[in-house]
């Protein structure tokens, strides 16, 4: 005979104030097998948890069904305040009243009524609860980091620092991301190249870090602890251990005229090419679009030029796979192209450019050698306007939300105008400065006060050329309200943050979820803000929302402790919601007939065969046999089998059917 | 249409007639409400255009084609209202006394154009126009674009189509949907002579001869407001301003006054190659 406790939540007033808890917890008292039931207004807390256990011990209770929020928020904390007290954990169940009953009803009897049958079926399942043990699986201890931006190199050494192995994926021919393109960086104005590439040079020669530029994930199974990812690295066309990096290929290959990646456009590069002088690795890759020998068949200049013969035409993509038991998303973010703007000209006028474009006009390395001057003839602007929230907090852009990076970017550039531009004149429109951060305000009063750059807070209606120059028209809503028109000479667009094209198939590819505007989600947007959904798999920088460098470097230290975490257990406990075959006396063994339906259904390749055999060694029968360590518990296999003999612990027909039998006698 | 305007019903009724197609009039159709309507009584503004929406369908129309862009603009957000509230839309039909489908296709008079004349062009068409032309769209026709959906809403390209399918050269220029001053007209026309002088202005300096346009608001203040126009610029300006329509019937070589061409304030001095 069943003796089950039940213990309804108020969560404070999340079920408490649409539901009558009172009533449930009275109506689960007359249950069949109910022992014993109450209400508390926070289960969860600690004399929530003490008030379980200690009835656990008084009563005696062989099953508890905790009534509050979704299993997915605290399943594990009741069940491990149920096997404190002596319960195997796997006889406690969550009965969901906050997100399947009072956070989606209003206040009523019916929504009373709803809570009191949800609590029932979970007393008829508890009812048929079997104890059950954790499954024990050993981890590998060694890291996967995607992307290698900021991001990506913090956390890779981060990891490698705490004694791990690491290897970092990154799909461009170097290390870096974004960080490297910028000029200077806010509110401090040192010199982005001048902090990052120590780091960059410190990831290439860790010994516990693994380099692997050019490639891309392409596949990803497994779970935490074990996953086995398949990473494609890019034929570079270039021998890397024969190439020394000495550069003369480029300097000889005859296609010029490819608008760098890394200059945004606004510079050139080879066909053969090493993205920027300071790429790590510094070898170069041959760019099979534009090579002329890739497209025509014809030219082989930089093999003629190479020296020690790295030049390799018939390299092809390849395929490793790794074992990994981490995985770092540091994928980073992109910005709208100036092109998407319909009011600023659809990207017709050259001198509109948008914010990363500026910091390549404005860094030391870029293509102008660090002088502002504007695209279209190389002039050097003597008035200049910066239009912030470009796309960003505009629904009708598609980008309702905040970039966050942008008033402190859009200050620093005007701040750097000033700078190189004496007696320009510099105008930021902006709807409201958001400079939170130490010393972010201070940052931003310093190019308004010191630097004397204009703020205007108002929207831009329209950029167009006239006579040679772009008129910005727009509004200055304080004080005499009153339309701007500005003549200038170039235009900064600080456009949104956006997520990197591809993003959503590479969250597909690795089972995590991602927002309405593909950036990744976390597993909570409060408590759990490194970790996604997938267990295993964890988020650093912009990939998750544009963010700035110190906060990327941050969630990049605070992925890589969760890794460090997880490597520091030998073992890992999962879930025992795993399938199994069952098992009877002899001479039946199991009513399992061999079919192997269920190994066809299974898509994970865990079911294989086991051989029943006598005392003599013969064998008896021929059943499927689940492996623990690969089955994810998904279920199909318990459809597919027509015999009914394989069932999923904790899940199992019997306990489904208790369920949904107890909500059709309903009374 | 049959006032200030009367030129675009003209042409457009001309250049019909030619193509052997058959306007109707809605039998005792009545204001769309205008600004006015629109400003002051949010149900009256969408009651006038319902009622001439239930009577075209009642006269069994499957499209209504609206040559005046703000009736156009009217009736496209009233159908859209009523087509986002359900209830507004039964207790307009219970006001109008009338059924109310409000699925009948509301056309302008450039999507009139496209879907009617342009296949057939290079038949209609008989003397190609040779100039440089600014077509101006101003904002009845593209604005709100999440109702007009507008491909390139701020550089709208429908009426440049039509023009260079006729043999004119349509220019690039970047106030094809600036506000010309609108309403302010009549209370305050020296503001029309700002904004609608700096259209001008900018078409006459990108080399046009003569801005298209398919809205009479944008033609009466584009043309008859001239004088106020000429005050802000300081200086005599003589581009004409033709609707798209009269573009059309003097490429297709229908008689000048029958388009209603000698109707303007600023003198249409538009060569035809004959």
């Amino acid at each position: 005979m069943s003796k089950i406790g039940v213990f309804i939540c108020h969560c404070g007033e999340n079920i408490s104030a649409t539901v009558d808890v009172e009533k449930v917890a009275e109506v689960a008292g007359t249950l069949d097998g109910v022992e014993y039931s109450t209400h508390y207004k926070y289960m969860c807390s600690d004399p929530g948890q003490s008030l379980i256990k200690q009835t656990i011990k008084e009563k005696g209770l062989t099953g508890v069904v905790v009534a509050a929020c979704s299993p997915r928020m605290h399943e594990p904390t009741f069940r491990k305040a149920c096997a404190e007290a002596g319960l195997n954990p796997y006889l406690c169940e969550m009965a969901n009243l906050r997100e399947h009953c009072s956070w989606v009803h209003e206040k009523s009897d019916a929504t009373t009524q709803k809570a009191s049958d949800i609590v029932r079926t979970l007393v008829e399942k508890v009812k048929h609860n079997k104890p059950l043990q954790s499954i024990k699986v050993p981890i590998t201890k060694k890291a996967l980091v995607i992307g290698g931006g900021i991001a990506g190199i913090q956390a890779s050494l981060d990891i490698a620092n705490a004694g791990h192995q690491v290897v970092l994926v990154e799909k461009d021919p170097s290390i870096g991301g974004h960080m490297s393109q910028l000029s200077e960086t806010f509110p401090t104005l040192d010199c982005s190249q001048c902090i990052l590439t120590p780091r960059m040079v410190e990831v290439a020669q860790h010994p516990n870090i693994t380099m692997m530029t050019y490639s891309e994930l392409e596949k990803l199974e497994g779970s935490i602890g074990n996953f086995k990812a398949t990473i494609r690295k890019k034929a570079k066309s270039v021998d890397e251990k024969m190439c020394t990096g000495c550069g003369l290929c480029t300097t000889k290959c005859p296609n010029k005229k490819i608008p760098s990646e890394f200059n945004t456009g606004l510079g050139t590069r080879t066909a053969i090419y090493v993205p920027f002088p300071q790429a790590v690795p510094n070898k170069p890759v041959i760019d099979k679009a534009n090579c002329t020998y890739y497209q025509k068949g014809k030219c082989k200049i930089c093999e003629k030029t190479c020296p020690t013969g790295a030049i390799c035409f018939d390299q092809e993509d390849e395929f490793v796979e790794l074992e990994v038991g981490a995985i770092v998303v540091a994928t980073g973010f992109n910005v709208m192209e100036t092109s998407e703007f319909a009011e600023y000209g659809y990207g017709k006028y050259k001198d509109v450019i948008n914010g990363l474009q500026f910091e390549r006009l404005a860094s030391a390395s870029g293509p102008t050698l660090g002088e502002i001057r504007r695209p279209s003839d190389g002039k050097i602007p003597e008035k200049i306007v910066f239009i912030a929230c470009a796309g960003s907090r505009d629904p009708a852009k598609g980008k309702p939300y905040c970039s966050k990076i942008c008033c402190m970017y859009t200050a620093k550039h005007a701040m750097l105008y000033q700078h190189k531009v004496h007696g320009g004149h510099s105008y930021v429109f902006y709807m409201d400065i958001r400079a939170a951060g130490k010393n972010y305000d201070e940052f931003t009063r310093r190019a308004i006060v010191e630097d004397e750059v204009n703020y205007i807070r108002g929207r831009v209606s329209r950029v167009y050329e006239e006579n040679g120059k772009l008129i910005v028209k727009g509004v200055d809503t304080l004080l005499n309200a009153k339309p701007v028109e500005i003549e200038a000479d170039m235009v900064v667009l600080a456009t949104a943050g956006v997520a990197n094209p591809g993003s959503e198939e590479l969250a597909q590819r690795m089972h995590i979820s991602y927002d309405a505007y593909n950036f990744f989600s976390e597993a909570h947007p409060k408590l759990k803000p490194v970790e996604t959904n997938t267990v295993g798999i964890f988020l650093a920088g912009a990939c998750q929302a544009p963010k700035d460098i110190p906060e990327t470097v941050s969630q990049a230290s605070g992925a890589a402790a969760k890794v460090a975490i997880l490597f520091s257990q030998d073992e890992l406990s999962r879930d025992p919601a795993i399938a199994v075959v069952n098992r009877c006396a002899p001479p039946l063994f199991s009513t399992c007939v061999g079919c192997f339906m269920c190994a066809t259904a299974c898509p994970y390749n865990a079911i294989g065969e086991e051989l029943i055999k006598n005392r003599n060694g013969e064998v008896i029968k021929r059943v499927a046999k689940v492996n623990p360590g690969l089955c994810q518990g998904c279920g199909t296999c318990v459809a597919f089998c027509r015999s009914k003999s394989i069932d999923i612990d904790g899940y199992t027909n019997e306990q489904m059917y208790s369920e949904v039998m107890a909500l059709l006698n309903n009374d | 249409m049959t006032g200030s305007s009367r030129e675009y019903n003209e042409s457009l009724l001309a250049i019909s007639k030619a193509a052997g197609i058959e306007l109707v009039e809605i039998t005792d159709w009545n204001c769309c409400g205008a600004t006015a309507a629109h400003n002051l009584n949010k149900e009256l503004s969408v009651s006038l255009p319902a009622r001439n929406l239930a009577l075209a369908e009642f006269d069994g129309m499957e499209e209504l084609v609206v040559p005046c862009a703000a009736c156009y603009n009217r009736l496209v957000m009233t159908q859209h209202e009523l087509n986002e509230d359900s209830n507004l839309k039964a207790r307009i039909a219970e006001k109008l006394k009338m059924p109310l489908k409000n699925s009948i296709k509301i056309l302008n008079v450039l999507q009139f154009l496209e879907k009617y004349f342009i296949p057939r062009l290079d038949e209609l068409v008989k003397y190609p126009l040779t100039y440089d032309v600014a077509c101006y769209y101003g904002c009845l026709l593209v604005r709100p674009n999440k109702v007009m959906h507008v491909e390139r809403w701020e550089d709208p390209m429908a009426m440049d189509i039509i023009m260079q399918k006729l043999g004119a050269n349509a220019i690039d220029w970047p106030f094809k949907t600036e506000c010309c001053g609108a309403g302010f007209s009549v209370s305050k026309p020296e503001i029309v002579g700002e904004l609608s002088g700096k259209i001008v202005r900018n078409a006459v300096g990108n080399g046009a001869k003569a801005i298209v346009v398919a809205c009479p608001m944008c033609h009466s203040n584009l043309d008859m407001r001239r004088p106020a126009i000429e005050s802000y610029l300081n200086k005599k300006v003589d581009i004409p301003v033709i609707y798209i329509t009269q573009a059309i019937a003097l490429a297709m070589g229908i008689a000048p006054k029958e388009a209603g061409i000698q109707r303007h304030f600023v003198p249409v001095n538009l060569t035809v190659n004959r």
